[in-house]
């Protein structure tokens, strides 16, 4: 039996162990998060139309280690990313000789909430714009600087650090402005659409197999209210739209760019059925 | 993170004579093992943060060694006796020769 | 939610498909008798006798690059009760050094945590010396297991 072939089907016998006896294991855990006396909301009545009663933190579906390195915000290497933001923040760049502090001051008041709503409707682009897009904007109209490109470490810090201003607000974005409602319908319609040579849709795991396992992972909601987030297994920051490309490759299917209209779509609707959860910018994640 | 490995310190502000202290310390550093290989095949070298001391008012407080099996953004948590103020001296030694310094107060009453 | 024969096809298929642990491709492991040798080497003739040092590790990790572990040594450290040194193995790495702490009785107590890299289940060993040549040692296994998630 070759290694893909004994994988697939110690994958099977997991999923059939989870199905079949000990939901205790495959159970969110029963567990509270404050982070430096911040209550961080992990569970939250769930949106109308979504089939949970709850929307639930990835945190929840954790092991303890992993749990307690994102609890405490000095263990957290996450912490690494949004410190390395704050010195962006002050930096000056560009032909017009501002940082972002020349124009917004300090962040901890100006950003103070501001990421726990982007996406956001942008007139000018005539479509919706994340933190890293408004970020870019930011350089390049008001700054005179070059764009980042997509996950450049600066990049990652310093989105990291402003969405961390925004710790423990809950997740809420207004699908009222401009044309955010049809951006999410296409979002809704691409979380359900299957996809790849594996023929997986986001629903396939993150609705219909939350709490069970894949392989050895715990399968949460896929909420991205942490993101960016601190992950063991590549000892870095990973994005939303890295994390969503990942999750498409291993469907195997073709990944859309990051920050292409499908992913932005994307993003706007997986971020609503997040609406209530605590921003926890820089989540710890295995 | 490619940029200059920077050191995270937490240390009390204040102590009593006597007291037990925690400190943590966080180092941004990739710590590459020296086991991995790059798309072409080759070894990349190693590169780790191999000592790691702390000493207070010029004495020995804690050190280790590390070897590459630690993970990257080392992270050391561990306790002092403090029974005066002074300073906590903490450095880094990497593979390159790079050392990484950090200093913190401690009010001792 | 129920589920039918050709969902769980499905989602055993995904996990199939999913890139194994990048550690995971390493030529050579340590052999566990290398990881004794050092053991000895450290014991110094002394016969290592488990109690008083505590090893705490996750019994399985939630990703092998970085594990927690926490070393504890029931000691005063202070006068004879004093410990030198606590040193870190793991019997199934492509080496078995992880890390070697070094104590004064500045410390206050024998105690360190750190962050560690587990190439695949193994046992992880702590071993402490005293001043008066003691040698304590702890054991654990840490199951380390494959994500279904490349990320």
């Amino acid at each position: 039996m070759n290694r893909r072939l004994f994988a697939a089907h110690s994958a099977l016998l997991l999923i059939v162990a989870s199905i079949t006896g000990k939901a205790v294991l495959a159970d969110p855990v029963d567990d509270s998060l404050q982070i430096d006396g911040t209550e961080i909301i992990t569970r939250a009545p769930a949106p109308e139309g979504l089939p949970f009663d709850q929307v639930l933190s990835g945190w929840l579906f954790r092991e303890a280690e992993t749990r307690a390195t994102e609890a405490d915000s000095f263990a957290n290497p996450g912490m690494l990313a949004v410190e390395r933001g704050a010195e962006i923040w002050n930096t000056v760049e560009g032909t017009m000789g501002k940082s972002c502090a020349s124009c917004h001051q300090d962040a901890a008041k100006t950003m103070k909430d501001v990421g726990a709503h982007y996406p956001k409707w942008d007139a000018a682009s005539g479509k919706p714009l994340n933190v890293e897009l408004r970020i870019n904007k930011c350089r390049v109209d008001n700054m005179g600087a070059e764009p980042y490109k997509f996950d450049d470490p600066n990049q990652l810090a310093l989105t990291s650090y402003i969405k961390h201003q925004s710790l423990g607000t809950p997740v809420g974005i207004d699908l009222s402005q401009g044309q955010m409602q049809s951006w999410w319908d296409r979002g809704k319609e691409l979380y359900y659409t299957r996809t790849g040579q594996l023929n997986l849709a986001c629903a396939s795991c993150h609705e219909g197999a939350t709490g069970k396992y894949i392989r050895a992972d715990h399968l949460s909601q896929g909420q991205v209210n942490g993101f960016p987030t601190y992950r063991f297994n590549t000892a870095g920051m990973v994005s939303l739209h890295n994390r969503f490309r990942g999750c498409i490759r291993d469907t195997r299917a073709e990944m859309p760019a990051a920050f292409s209209d499908e992913l932005m779509a994307l993003e706007v609707y997986v971020t609503w059925r997040g609406t209530g959860l605590s921003v926890e910018t820089p989540s710890v994640r295995q | 993170m490619a940029t200059t490995p920077k050191p995270r310190v937490r240390v009390p502000k204040s102590a009593a004579a006597g007291e037990v202290i925690v400190l943590k310390t966080l180092i941004s550093h990739e710590m590459e093992s020296g086991q991995r290989k790059d798309k072409d095949g080759k070894t990349i070298p190693r590169k780790i943060i191999n000592k790691f001391t702390c000493e207070f008012n010029g004495q020995p407080v804690f050190s280790c060694d590390l070897d590459p099996a630690i993970s990257a953004n080392p992270y050391f948590e561990f306790s002092a006796k403090v029974t005066e103020s002074g300073t906590f001296k903490l450095t880094w030694v990497d593979d390159d020769g790079s050392v990484y310094t950090d200093e913190q107060k401690i009010e001792v009453a | 939610m129920t589920f039918t024969r050709r969902r769980m096809l499905v989602l055993a298929a995904g996990a199939a498909a999913i890139p194994i642990l990048p550690l995971a491709p390493i030529p050579a492991f340590a052999s566990a008798e290398e990881a004794a040798k050092l053991m000895a080497d450290f014991a110094a003739g002394k016969e290592a006798v488990a109690g008083k040092l505590k090893l705490t590790a996750p019994e399985i990790a939630e990703n092998g690059n970085t594990v927690p572990i926490t070393v504890d040594v029931d000691s005063k450290m202070e006068g004879d009760d004093l410990v030198q040194s606590i040193v870190i193995f793991a019997d199934g790495n492509p080496r078995p050094e992880v890390a070697t702490f070094h104590f004064t009785a500045l410390s206050g107590t024998a105690a360190a945590t750190t962050r560690m890299r587990l190439a695949k289940t193994q046992n992880v060993i702590a071993m402490a010396k005293m001043s008066d040549g003691t040698v304590y040692m702890d054991k654990k296994e840490v199951k380390v297991t494959i994500g279904g998630c490349g990320g």
